[in-house]
């Protein structure tokens, strides 16, 4: 399988004290651990994404558990109030330990 | 024994009763959605108002259906939302997601796709800092199940 590929879009500047909002998609297959492989009957073995975290200059903005019925390909869209100019940082992390990290930079009018 | 035509009629639809509920109870997880409720909000009973739920009523594929959740919240440092948790109660599991917010957030809303197996009831409950709890639930009727099956 590819490795998860993270999408965020932030926007590049914001003003003091705004909320903004914030998209983020990860491609990732997020098997549910109920389907059943159709030629050998035999379950596949669940594999997904199962915590999100999106960190503002090392402050937790917002984080997220996701259990299995949470689609294919995990998207996520919340807010965050920017005070000041800094870096978001977004973390998965998969069910076999592996971990995805993204960051964007944002401005202060 | 012999049965009387009434007789065999009655034990028939008792047995089809039987059978529904049989396997109703191997799928849709009533029993499981109120015990996850109680477990987050800590054996107390929500109120309703405050959160609102965003779901279409309609979703024709149940693999990636939009959901949303708004919480009427200052969300200040004093007063925040701390944690929303989703639960689909016809699912095999009703678990779906839980967000856990902050008072930087801004705003106490949060999207995301979720799979829904058949028609039911999408549950939002959501959880101050002081630990109050409340609750929201809307029906989504689902054309094509979304579990893989």
């Amino acid at each position: 399988m590819a490795t998860p590929k993270p999408r965020v879009k932030v926007p590049k500047k914001a003003d003091k004290g705004e909320v903004i909002t914030i998209k983020t998609l990860i491609s990732h297959p997020m098997e549910s651990g109920q389907r059943k492989d159709k030629k050998t009957g035999e379950l596949i073995p669940r594999k997904i994404i199962n915590k999100f975290t999106c960190e503002f200059n090392g402050q937790i903005v917002f984080s997220c558990d996701l259990d299995p019925a949470v689609s294919a390909n995990p998207y996520l869209q919340f807010n965050a109030k920017v005070n000041e100019a800094g870096t978001f940082k977004f973390t998965w992390v998969d069910d076999d330990g592996s971990v995805y990290e993204t960051e964007k930079n944002i401005k202060v009018n | 024994m012999t049965l009387t035509r009434r007789e065999a009629l009655g034990l028939s639809a008792g047995a089809a009763a039987f059978l529904a509920i049989g396997t109703k109870v191997s799928f849709a997880n009533a029993d499981a959605t109120e015990a996850a409720i109680m477990e987050f909000t800590g054996g107390a009973t929500p109120a309703e108002g405050k959160i609102s739920l965003d779901t279409p009523e309609i979703a024709e594929n149940g693999n990636t259906v939009p959901v949303g959740v708004t919480v009427d919240s200052p969300m200040t440092a004093d007063s925040y939302v701390a944690s929303v948790l989703i639960l689909a109660d016809g699912n095999p599991n009703p678990a779906v997601a839980t967000f856990h917010f902050s008072a930087i957030s801004g705003d106490a809303e949060a999207k995301t796709r979720i799979r829904l197996a058949k028609t039911q009831n999408v549950v939002a409950v959501a959880k101050m800092n002081d630990g109050s709890t409340f609750i929201d639930r809307k029906e989504v009727k689902v054309t094509i199940g979304g579990c893989g099956g």
